[in-house]
């Protein structure tokens, strides 16, 4: 069953001329109407004369989420406030959050996307599907719902939370998918069996679409063993619109829609172009955004692309599932947590030093972040309610800043290591 | 207020690390400071050790040379009688003036056991102890 099969079964040769005369216009329509792209290229020596096949997509100069945070709020749209219909925000490093905004054009092709990928794993009218990804600045929730309803599904939008009520509405309304971080399905598990829920055979629940943060074969031999469900790998960051693109039936490689991105895989450090089939940093091209497009994006999740033929007949190339991030950034409960946000954090806060160590744990199925500090002798005190006081002063504000919960453990001044060079300030012992 | 009355405690941070307390241990051993009475307090994760030792200002500045966080804090010494209710005279007169005792710890003592305990202001707290006949301890005396 395919969604568009026009587009998703054309030809290689034909798709890469469609891809070809996308990128060109898109890039002569930037430089002609963007300051940004404009002198972007303009400093890389780049004209849209030179693009003339999409080979030369190369010559292009990279973009990165710092252009984002630079540009913040709208001065990289390309449409005006009348035209944009939604924004999305995901939280920021330095406390400055990325917005991202959509026409109602980067909506229906966002959720022409889902739509596709929620088609290629049998999703469609006859489903109830559970969203249970986050609601609001978030892009997953709403990215999800959008999709699930142009196939045709029920949607019941249970965001996060209140796991033993999304599990009763789940046998209560016969729900057949689910949408949520595979972690949050790991814990639905968990729950489920608290509550003496046997999900194969109290629900109807068949398949689950699980991203918006790293996972594993592992995980997925777990969450199909043990939860008797299919589980699915899903894509995307908000810089591209959201979560966009899944594996079909096969699971074996995420579909990315040619006629909307080119993906290329490069170099980490250098920039040069990898092979198929070798690990390298994704660089997302957005063929169709109008608010706010996206040439040579350096999403810094690191992924091998797949240009053989799938089984399922689609055309477009895969990625592999992403095994890591080319930068320091990690992902906890879905969060984006970088340690220069960290670090900036506790330069606000006088009872710390500026030293720290980052250690993540997952205890069951959700993630733990501790961070050790080093506590300054001045506000140091002998009476333990002063000390609980400081300590639970420190974890809050880390909360403020970064958006999740974090342990705080206090160590002595000095006894952090310190880094000449590329410090190494993260112990991740997750093991996916 | 005489001054006298007041002894010296040291207070020194601990953190988690296996190991941590016996390392301060060694340095104190090291320096070669006595201690005479200590209590542990510990939370999740941390833990503060209160000792009184001789000559605190001497051990407090060695103490702090080996880059140890430690901090001197005021706090009372009496005496406990060795009767059913010792304990009981004095918490009754701190009781009934509203003082509030933030920890304390007890020690045997050379010639007697001694109880020493923190409060958040220590020249009141000594002068209603003194006023009720309580015996109020000098550095030298524990």
């Amino acid at each position: 069953m395919y969604w568009n099969p026009r587009i998703e079964c054309i030809p290689r040769d034909e798709l890469k001329k469609l891809q070809y005369r996308s990128l060109k216009s898109l890039v002569y329509n930037l430089y002609s109407f963007n300051a940004f792209y404009r002198d972007r290229m303009k400093a890389a020596n780049v004209h849209p004369d030179d693009v003339n096949n999409l080979e030369d997509i190369v010559k292009l100069p990279f973009m990165y989420k710092q252009d984002l945070r630079d540009n913040y709020p709208t001065k990289m749209f390309t449409s005006s406030r009348e035209e944009v219909v939604r924004y999305h925000v995901s939280s920021g490093t330095t406390g400055k959050p990325t917005l991202v905004g959509y026409t109602q054009g980067d909506i229906d092709f966002w959720t022409e996307s889902l739509a596709r990928a929620l088609t290629s794993i049998g999703i469609g009218t006859g489903d109830v599907m559970q969203v249970s990804y986050g609601y609001g600045l978030f892009t997953g929730g709403l990215g999800l719902h959008y999709g699930a309803e142009r196939v045709g599904a029920t949607v019941l939008p249970a965001s996060v939370g209140n796991t033993e009520r999304q599990l009763e509405l789940m046998m209560d309304l016969d729900v057949t998918a689910i949408a949520c971080t595979p972690s949050y399905m790991v814990h639905m598990g968990e729950v489920a069996h608290k509550m003496g829920i046997d999900l194969v055979k109290d629900t109807k629940l068949r398949k689950a679409v699980l991203g918006a943060e790293p996972w594993s074969e592992g995980m997925r031999t777990h969450i199909e063993r043990d939860l008797g469900i299919k589980a699915y790998d899903i894509y995307g960051t908000s810089e591209i619109s959201g979560p966009m693109f899944t594996e079909c039936e096969e699971q074996n490689g995420l579909h990315i829609w040619g006629d909307m991105m080119i993906i290329e895989t490069i170099d980490p450090d250098t920039g040069e172009t990898v092979a198929p089939g070798e690990r390298g940093e994704l660089v997302m091209t957005v063929l169709k955004k109008e608010a706010m497009p996206m040439i040579r994006y350096r999403i810094k999740d690191l992924t091998a692309i797949m240009d053989d033929d799938c089984p399922c007949g689609r055309t477009s190339p895969r990625i592999q599932r992403i095994t890591g991030r080319s930068d320091d950034m990690l992902i906890i409960r879905g969060i984006n947590v970088f340690p220069s946000q960290v670090e900036h954090t506790l330069m606000q806060i006088p009872e710390v030093g500026e030293q720290f160590m980052i250690m993540v744990d997952r205890q069951g199925a959700l993630d733990n972040m501790t961070v050790q500090v080093e506590l300054s002798p001045d506000y140091f005190s002998d009476k333990m309610s002063d000390m609980m006081q400081l300590k639970k002063k420190v974890s809050s504000d880390m909360k403020k800043y970064l958006n999740i919960a974090v342990n705080v453990e206090l160590m002595d001044p000095g006894s952090l290591p310190r880094f000449e060079g590329k410090a190494k300030r993260v112990i991740d012992r997750r093991s996916l | 207020m005489p001054q006298r009355h007041m002894i010296k405690q040291l207070s020194i941070f601990i953190n988690n690390e296996p190991g941590r307390l016996a390392a301060i241990a060694k340095v104190l051993s090291e320096e070669g400071i006595n201690i005479k009475a200590f209590n542990i307090a510990e939370s999740s994760g941390f833990g503060v050790l209160r000792a009184i030792v001789e000559d605190p200002d001497h051990a407090c500045a060695k103490i702090k040379d080996r880059g140890i966080i430690v901090k001197e804090t005021e706090v009372i010494a009496i005496p406990l009688e060795d009767t059913p209710g010792g304990l009981f005279k004095v918490a009754k007169v701190l009781g009934e003036a509203k003082i509030n005792i933030e920890y304390g710890y007890a020690y045997s003592g050379k010639k007697m056991a001694v109880f020493f305990f923190r409060v958040d202001d220590i020249q009141p707290a000594i002068r209603v102890l003194k006023d009720n006949g309580v015996t109020v301890l000098t550095g030298d005396e524990c």
